[in-house]
C-alpha cells in the first residue's frame, strides 16, 4: 500500500514567551490509504497543530521552521497559497470539535454543502443541491429533504456533526482530518459518528487522521496510533500493540488513567441518609406568545432518590436528561416546582430566602468549569473564607481552616494568596473542592467535576475524591456524563433520562445485570468498551 | 497589564501630552501670576510680535498663553469631576438592573431611555439656562446628559458575569445577594468602565467647549470653549485667538482618546493582538 500522505521531520515555531519553543517538534509519520491513525496526547500536546499545519491554519506567529508533508507527490506546506486553496476541501477535507461554531448559523444545511462545490468551481446550481441531498442521505442524516432547508440551530450536536462530515465529504477527499470530532457529543451519538466514520472509510477507501485524547475511542477505531507528548512524538504502533503492550511510560501512564470501568468493591453503607430526594419536579417554560405555545421541558419529572451518609451516588445521563437541574435544584440554585430535598432534618426545598442563606453550608457544590467557577479578583483565601466567615466563623479560625484544606487536597497553604489565574485546571478544581469543604457540608454535589480535565488530572482528582471518601467519609452526588468515570468512584448509581429516573443501583449490578434497555445503550455506547472488558476479566 | 499598556505606543504618546498638559494647569498660577483676565499689552497682538507673549493677545489686549493655561484648569477640571458624577449615578443604577433584573431592570431602563431620547447637547444647553451658569451646574448638567450609557453598559457587563460559576458557588457560601454584587460581581466590570470613563472625560471636555463656545461658560472662568467662542468675530483677521485653544482641545481630548484606546487593548489583549497561540 502506498502512503496517502507521509509527514517528515516537522518542526513548527512557536512565538517568542510562548511555554517551549516548538509546538510540534520532529514529528514524521505516514498514514496509507484507507488506513486510521490516531493521534493521541494531552491538552498542549501539538496534536491540534500538526493537523492546523496540513491545512494552512496555524494561527499568527506560528509557522512551520522544517519538515515536508508530502500528499500526492507535492509537499503541502510549501505550496502557494492558491494552490493550497484547490486543494483544502477537494483533496484534503477536516472535521472540527465544535460543529456548532464550525457551521455559519445564517445559512441552510444544503446551502453549506453545495457552497462546498461552488467554491471549487464544479458543477451547475440544480445538479450541486442534488448532490447535497445524496450526500446528507449517505452521512445518515434523517428526512434529507427536511434537512438540507433547516439551519444549524435546528439540529442537535450528533446531526451538525453529520453535517459537516458531509460537508468534507462533498469532493471526496483523499485524505479526511478529524480533529477530536466527537468529544462535545454525548456517548451514544458517539458511538454512531465513529461508526459512520468507519464505514465511510470502507466505502470511499480514505484515509483519516484522527486526533483525539481518549483511549477508548482509540481502542474503536484506529489502525495505527502514535502518542504525542509536548510536541514530541514518544511512541508509536498499530492499534493492539499499544493498547495491550504500551512501551513508553508516558503511554503506560496515560492508559492507566483512563477509567477502564473496573468495579471497585462494593462498600457497606450507612443507614442514615445525607440526602433524600422525594417526588422532586421542575419544569422550565420558554416562549410563549400571542402565537405561539409555550414550550414546557420537564427537566426533573418526579424524581426520587436518597444518599447514604459516606455514599458516593453517581448520577449519569445524556445532555439534556436534567441530571444538572437535579443536581442545582438540590443545592437550590433552582427552585424545584414540587417535592423535597431533605438534607438532615430539613427540607432546602421549602425554606425561604433568608432561612435559607442560614442552611447553605448544608449542600455544597464542586463545578465543572475550573476556570468560572473562581473569582478571577479574589485571593483563594477568601474565597475559602467568605463562606465561614459569615457564617460567624472567627477570622482566624477560618483562615487556619482553609490553610489546612489546601494541604488536604494536595496544593499546600502557601497557595492561600494566589490568584486564580496562577493555578491550572487540575489545580483549580482541587480549589473547588476545598471550598466546598470549608463550609463542613454535610452533602457534596460535584457537577461533572472532572469533565473538563485530561486523563491523568482526571485520574489524580478522582483519587483525591477517593481519599476524601475514606477519610473525612463524606456523601457526594456525583453528577457525570461518563460512565467509566462513575465506575471509579462510585457505590451506587442512577440513570436518568428526559428528566426521569430510569434505573439506579449499585455499581456491579448496573455494569453487569441493566435492568432497562436504555442503561444497556448506554454501557454499549461507551467507547472501547470490549477493549476494557478483556482487560478487565482475565479468561 | 502595565507591561501590555506600556508597550502600546499610542498610548504612551497620550499619557506624555495628557501629563504636560495637566502640568501645564498645574503651573498656571506660577508662570503667569497675574491671571488670564490681565491686560498687559495693546489687542491684537501677532504671536512672537512682542518678546513674552508668545501667543499674541486677544482682542482686550490679554495674554493668550496664559488664557490658554487656566484654561486647561477649567477643562481638566469638569472633564473629571463631571465623569466621576456621571460614574456614580451610572454604575449603580446598571449594576442593579444587571443583577436583580425583572422589574427593577424594567423600571431602571425605562428611566434610562428616557434620558437617551433626548440629545445630549439640547438637554446640556437647557439644564445649563435654567440654572445659573456657574462651574458647579455646568459639570452636574455634563454628568446628567452622560450616565446613561455607562449605565447601559454596566447593567450588560453584570448580567454577564452574574450568570458565571463563581457567582453561583457565592451564593451557595450564603452570602447575600447585596455582598455578592458588591464584592464578587462589580470587581469583575471594572475594566470595561475604566476604558469608558477615560473617553467621557474627552466628551466632557467637548461638551464644556460647546457651551462655553455658546456663551454658556461660567463667565468668571478662563475656558477654551470661551476663548474659541469670543474669538469666532475676529476669525479672518486674528487667527491665533481661535487657533490655539481649538488646538489645546484636540490634544487633550486625542490624547485622552488614546489612552482609552491603550486601556482597552491592555485589557482586552484577545481582542487587539490576535495568534499568541
Amino acid at each position: 500500500m502506498s502512503a496517502t500522505l507521509t509527514i517528515e521531520r516537522l518542526t513548527i515555531g512557536l512565538p517568542e514567551g510562548a511555554d517551549r519553543p516548538f509546538a510540534v517538534e520532529n514529528v514524521s509519520f505516514d498514514i496509507d490509504k484507507g488506513q486510521i491513525l490516531c493521534v493521541v496526547g494531552e491538552s498542549g500536546s501539538g496534536k491540534s497543530m500538526t493537523a492546523n499545519a496540513l491545512m494552512g491554519l496555524l494561527p499568527q506567529g506560528v509557522e512551520v521552521k522544517s519538515g515536508r508533508a508530502m500528499f500526492e507527490a507535492r509537499d503541502v506546506l510549501r505550496l502557494p497559497e492558491v494552490e493550497k486553496q484547490a486543494l483544502r476541501g477537494a483533496q484534503i477535507a477536516m472535521i472540527f470539535q465544535e460543529p456548532m461554531t464550525a457551521l455559519n448559523p445564517l445559512m441552510r444545511i444544503g446551502d453549506q454543502i453545495s457552497e462546498v462545490f461552488a467554491a471549487h468551481g464544479l458543477y451547475t446550481q440544480s445538479e450541486r443541491r442534488k448532490r447535497a441531498l445524496d450526500l446528507v442521505r449517505e452521512v445518515g442524516l434523517p428526512d434529507p429533504e427536511k434537512i438540507i432547508r433547516a439551519y444549524p440551530f435546528q439540529l442537535s450536536g450528533g446531526q451538525r456533526q453529520r453535517a459537516m462530515i458531509a460537508m468534507a465529504l462533498a469532493l471526496e477527499p483523499k485524505l479526511l482530518i478529524a480533529d477530536e470530532p466527537t468529544t462535545a457529543l454525548d456517548v451514544t451519538t458517539q458511538a454512531q459518528i465513529l461508526k459512520l466514520i468507519l464505514d465511510l472509510r470502507k466505502k470511499r477507501g480514505m484515509a483519516v487522521m484522527f486526533i483525539t485524547h481518549d483511549f477508548g475511542v482509540v481502542a474503536e477505531i484506529a489502525d495505527q496510533v502514535i502518542v504525542m507528548r509536548e510536541g514530541k512524538v514518544v511512541e508509536r504502533g498499530d492499534a493492539a500493540s499499544v493498547l495491550h503492550n504500551p512501551q513508553h511510560d508516558y503511554t503506560k501512564r496515560l492508559l492507566d488513567a483512563i477509567p477502564t470501568g473496573k468495579l471497585p468493591d462494593a462498600r457497606k453503607l450507612s443507614d442514615t441518609p445525607a440526602l433524600e430526594i422525594k417526588n422532586l419536579r421542575k419544569t422550565f417554560r420558554t416562549g410563549g406568545g400571542l402565537f405561539k405555545p409555550v414550550r414546557e421541558v420537564h427537566a426533573v419529572d418526579d424524581v426520587s432518590l436518597t444518599v447514604a451518609r459516606g455514599e458516593v451516588l453517581g448520577l449519569v445521563g445524556e445532555s439534556g436528561s436534567g441530571k444538572s437541574t437535579l443536581g442545582r435544584t438540590a443545592v437550590r440554585l433552582v427552585t424545584p416546582d414540587g417535592g423535597h430535598v431533605m438534607v438532615g432534618g430539613v427540607d432546602l426545598a421549602a425554606l425561604s430566602e433568608e432561612e435559607l442563606r442560614r442552611q447553605r453550608n448544608k449542600v455544597q457544590m464542586v463545578f465543572q468549569d475550573p476556570y468560572a467557577s473562581l473569582n478571577p479578583r479574589q485571593r483563594i483565601m477568601s474565597a475559602l473564607t467568605d463562606g465561614p466567615i459569615n457564617r460567624g466563623v472567627p477570622k482566624e479560625k477560618a483562615q487556619a481552616k482553609a490553610k489546612e484544606l489546601l494541604e488536604i487536597v494536595g496544593l499546600g497553604a502557601d497557595a492561600a494568596m494566589r490568584y486564580p489565574h496562577e493555578f491550572s485546571g487540575g489545580q483549580r478544581q482541587r480549589i473547588g473542592i476545598a471550598r466546598a469543604l470549608a463550609m463542613e457540608p454535610e452533602l457534596i454535589i460535584a457537577d461533572e467535576a472532572v469533565s473538563a480535565l485530561d486523563v491523568s488530572i482526571q485520574a489524580q482528582v478522582l483519587d483525591l475524591l477517593r481519599d476524601l471518601r475514606e477519610r473525612l467519609s463524606l456523601s457526594i452526588l456525583f453528577i457525570t456524563h461518563d460512565l467509566r468515570v462513575a465506575a471509579q468512584l462510585c457505590d451506587r448509581i442512577a440513570v436518568m433520562q428526559k428528566g426521569k429516573l430510569v434505573e439506579i443501583g449499585r455499581v456491579d449490578e448496573i455494569f453487569l445485570s441493566p435492568k432497562q434497555d436504555y442503561t444497556r445503550q448506554l454501557l454499549a455506547a461507551v467507547p472501547g468498551a470490549d477493549w476494557a472488558q478483556t482487560e478487565e476479566v482475565p479468561a | 497589564m502595565w507591561k501590555r499598556f506600556r508597550s502600546n505606543m499610542g498610548a504612551m504618546i497620550g499619557v506624555v501630552l495628557l501629563i504636560s498638559v495637566i502640568v501645564i494647569a498645574l503651573i498656571a498660577p506660577l508662570i503667569f501670576s497675574d491671571g488670564p483676565w490681565q491686560m498687559v499689552q495693546r489687542p491684537f497682538l501677532a504671536p512672537f510680535a512682542v518678546d513674552g507673549l508668545p501667543l499674541g493677545t486677544d482682542t482686550l489686549g490679554r495674554n493668550v498663553a496664559a488664557q490658554l493655561a487656566y484654561g486647561a484648569r477649567v477643562s481638566l477640571l469638569v472633564g473629571l469631576v463631571s465623569t466621576v458624577v456621571a460614574l456614580l449615578i451610572g454604575v449603580p443604577l446598571g449594576a442593579l438592573a444587571g443583577f436583580y433584573g425583572g422589574y427593577v431592570d424594567e423600571g431602571a431602563m425605562r428611566f434610562t431611555e428616557f434620558f437617551q431620547t433626548i440629545p445630549n447637547f439640547a438637554l446640556a444647553i437647557v439644564l445649563v439656562a435654567i440654572f445659573e451658569p456657574t462651574l458647579t451646574s455646568i459639570t452636574i448638567a455634563i454628568a446628567i446628559v452622560s450616565w446613561p450609557p455607562v449605565a447601559r453598559l454596566v447593567r450588560a457587563e453584570v448580567m454577564s458575569v452574574r450568570t458565571r460559576e463563581f457567582v453561583d458557588a457565592a451564593r451557595l457560601a450564603g452570602l447575600s445577594k447585596p455582598r455578592i454584587l458588591i464584592q464578587q460581581v462589580l470587581p469583575n466590570t471594572v475594566s470595561p468602565i475604566i476604558v469608558m470613563a477615560s473617553l467621557m472625560v474627552a466628551t466632557a471636555i467637548l461638551l464644556e467647549s460647546s457651551l462655553s463656545f455658546l456663551g454658556l461658560g461660567d463667565p468668571n472662568s478662563m475656558s477654551w470653549g470661551y476663548m474659541i467662542g469670543a474669538a469666532r468675530t475676529v476669525i479672518r483677521t486674528s487667527w491665533w485667538l481661535s487657533f490655539f485653544p481649538g488646538i489645546a482641545i484636540v490634544i487633550t481630548v486625542l490624547a485622552l482618546n488614546l489612552i482609552g484606546e491603550g486601556l482597552n487593548d491592555a485589557f482586552n489583549p484577545h481582542l487587539s493582538r490576535k495568534g499568541k497561540a
